[in-house]
């Protein structure tokens, strides 16, 4: 029986660069839709949001609190709508949506502060949407650092630097440290992965057959192994592209941190990759016609978007649902990418997420493989 | 490899569902024979061609093709076979050196860059050879197609329909090349709708409704059919030849310019029917019968009996 061999591999591989390469729009796709998905979701997310309606509840008048409140309005990120006199009015406010922030400033501040007793102002926020206040956030803690310098002179001045004159405070309501680009962005990489890399090599094959190329393919002594690897290779390429461009995008767009290894990422992504690459050859091998595996394919990226925690936490999900969503590679990867960018997990704490994906590769090249026809019956 | 002959197969047959498409066809090709291969449209050429060479699994029949097993070897036959398509079926989107250059790698054939290099001088393409092969006109596509079929010299040549659009300077070479390549010891298997190329094969088969009707060289075919032809010269042929039709004896009336050709195998019932409409502004002689008038012959007499 004649052998899988590397010659002829190699000369599937070529093909099918020249081919890509000469295919201009669907390339340019393939880099377009990361691109375009990430805007959309950048709109979404809207990372620097500004003029978020606040309310002061200021138990102290003095200097030092005018100069803060003043610092706070002309930052842009906070517009002063309301004063609240009491607590439960300025609870009320937020339990509303009136404002985004509560700015509580206690009794004796001014008292304390030069005192050097460090008062602590309460930023209160509504984090039903943390990207939104995120941002704002991050500022107040800026200010509250140094809008004192210049008032704090003389004997004073030994108050500035760290750790601060004053300690701010924030408490986020309702969704504390649920930190939506750090869920997205790295998610985001797995979902056009699953879109772009499934469907082009759905394509892959059933083209061969629509434009009649098949016959003269079919009659060479091409082994079905050689062409499947030969049309995953160079998309494996293509999807390193796509990483890459997300995770810059992640890094320099949404300041989502890259806690863990990048090596290890990259590693994993070719598992991802390939298995995705394998699913839509397999989907190539059964398919009529072009159309149907494009149907096919997006039949694939329904439940993968859907019950992968991508939408929805995987947790809340009834148990059939987790039970699909467990078999589909990209629930294991969203995993394996949220470790490693966000909780800096290594080898060893990724691992289990590793089998399921190796599985599903070996089970869809199998299919593929078997599937392929070696004749035109 | 051992034997004379490059193509032995007996009682091949396919059927697509219920439609029988290759009928218990026997067929015995030499080594280094030009072998013609014709019939209408859709009398199953194609299809016998594509289980030659493991395309297609015939539903029954034997018999071997290079020596190698038709059944169970199909990849030992790959390897030695060139298979021209009838449609043309290399990769448009790539250039003609490229499309040379993958199938010469599929095959690992030595020497691959002055393969393809002797290739396009060859073909006459060494100047063209970054066009696209989308680009070519349909003649330029059979040439590159056979000359990317040969890029791995090949044992036997399958040719479905290589020169249809082919123009008749090109097809004389074309021929020319095949007759050289044939000198050399290669076996073709060709199909053709042309007479003028059927009498360029050594020997032919004719197929018809996937019955193998006919074969042998093409003297012997001719002689076969029986076919008695009457050549009439003169005046008003078209009304003489609807004066003709429908007689006993009378098979076909074709018009050939200035000369009408009356055939039909019952020699003596063909000669009764002449003599009722014969006159003297016409010369009529009793002719050759070409091979045109056998096969049409034979593909009428099919109608009758398969169709
Ligand atoms: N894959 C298929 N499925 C069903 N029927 C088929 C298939 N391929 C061919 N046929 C039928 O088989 C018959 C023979 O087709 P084939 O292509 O072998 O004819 P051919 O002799 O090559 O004709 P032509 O001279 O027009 O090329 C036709 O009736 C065709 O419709
Ligand atoms: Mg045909």
């Amino acid at each position: 029986m004649p052998r899988f061999t590397f010659h002829r591999l190699w000369a599937i591989v070529l093909k099918e660069f020249i081919q890509m390469r000469r295919d201009r729009v669907t390339f340019g796709m393939m880099v377009g839709i990361p691109l375009l998905q990430l805007m959309l979701f950048g709109f979404a997310i809207n990372s620097d949001p500004r003029h978020l309606p606040t309310a002061l509840r200021l138990g102290d008048q003095g200097p030092y609190v005018r100069t803060f409140v003043a610092a706070l309005r002309q930052s842009d990120y906070f517009t002063v709508v309301r004063e609240a006199a009491t607590e439960a009015e300025a609870a009320q406010l937020l339990q509303r949506g009136e404002v985004q922030f509560v700015i509580n400033i206690p009794e004796d501040f001014t008292r304390r502060l030069l005192r050097g007793e460090r008062p602590t102002i309460l930023l209160e926020a509504d984090a039903t949407d943390p990207a939104a206040t995120g941002p704002a956030v991050a500022a107040a803690r800026v200010l509250a650092g140094n809008v004192f310098d210049r008032d704090l002179q003389g004997p004073l001045v030994a108050l500035r630097g760290r750790p601060g004159p004053v300690d701010l405070q924030v408490h986020a309501h309702y969704n504390p440290e649920n930190i939506t680009q750090y869920n997205i962005v790295p998610g985001l990489m797995g979902v056009v992965l699953t879109m772009t890399m499934v469907v082009i090599t759905a394509l892959a094959i059933t083209r061969e057959r629509e434009r009649g190329t098949m016959e003269n393919l079919l009659a060479t002594p091409v082994r079905p192994a050689e062409v499947m690897v030969g049309k995953i290779i160079p998309y494996i390429i293509v999807g390193y592209i796509q990483v890459t461009l997300i995770l810059l995008a992640a890094r320099f767009l949404f300041q989502v941190p890259m806690v863990g290894s990048l090596p290890l990422l990259y590693g994993v992504a070719f598992l991802f990759i390939t298995a995705s690459l394998a699913v839509g050859v397999t989907f190539s091998t059964l398919a009529q016609n072009q159309l149907q595996a494009v149907q096919m394919a997006f039949f694939f990226f329904l439940p993968s978007i859907l019950l992968s925690g991508f939408m929805f936490p995987f947790r809340g999900m009834p148990e059939w649902a987790q039970w699909i969503g467990s078999i589909l590679p990209l629930t294991h990867f969203l995993r394996i990418v949220r470790g490693i960018m966000l909780k800096g997990s290594d080898f060893a704490d990724i691992a289990p997420e590793l089998w399921p994906l190796l599985l599903f590769l070996a089970v869809a090249m199998a299919i593929g493989v078997k599937r392929y026809r070696q004749t035109l019956d | 490899m051992t034997g004379e002959l490059a193509i032995d197969v007996t009682g091949v047959t396919k059927r697509f569902g219920a439609k029988t498409v290759v009928n218990q066809v026997d067929l015995q090709v030499r080594r280094g024979e030009i072998y013609g291969f014709l019939g209408p449209n859709g009398s199953g050429k194609t299809t016998f061609i594509r289980m030659l060479c493991g395309l297609l699994i015939p539903d029954a029949g034997r018999g071997t093709c290079l020596g190698f097993d038709v059944l169970t070897q199909q990849a030992e036959i790959k390897r030695q076979v060139g298979y021209m398509t009838q449609r043309f079926s290399y990769y448009e989107d790539l250039s003609i050196r490229e499309n040379l250059d993958f199938i010469a790698r599929i095959y690992a054939v030595p020497d691959r860059r002055a393969a393809v290099d002797r290739s396009l001088e060859q073909l006459g393409l060494a100047n063209r050879s970054h066009q696209l092969a989308g680009q070519l006109s349909g003649g330029w596509k059979q040439r590159l197609a056979l000359a990317a079929s040969l890029i791995h010299t090949p044992q036997l040549l399958l040719l479905d329909e290589p020169t249809a659009g082919v123009d008749p300077k090109a097809r004389r070479e074309f021929w020319d090349e095949i007759h050289r390549l044939a000198a050399t010891g290669l076996t073709v298997l060709i199909t053709t709708h042309y007479m003028d190329e059927a009498e360029r094969c050594h020997r032919l088969a004719y197929l018809a409704y996937g019955n193998l009707l006919a074969r042998g060289t093409v003297a012997e075919v001719v002689a076969s059919a029986r076919l008695t032809t009457w050549i009439v010269r003169g005046p008003e042929l078209a009304a003489l030849a609807d004066s003709l039709r429908g007689r006993p004896g009378v098979e076909q009336v074709v018009a050939f310019g200035n000369t009408l050709h009356v055939s039909g195998r019952d020699a003596a019932l063909l000669a009764a029917a002449v003599g009722a409409v014969r006159d003297s502004r016409h010369t009529w002689t009793l002719g050759q019968a070409g091979l045109e008038d056998v096969f049409i012959g034979l593909m009428d007499a099919a109608r009758d009996n398969f169709a």
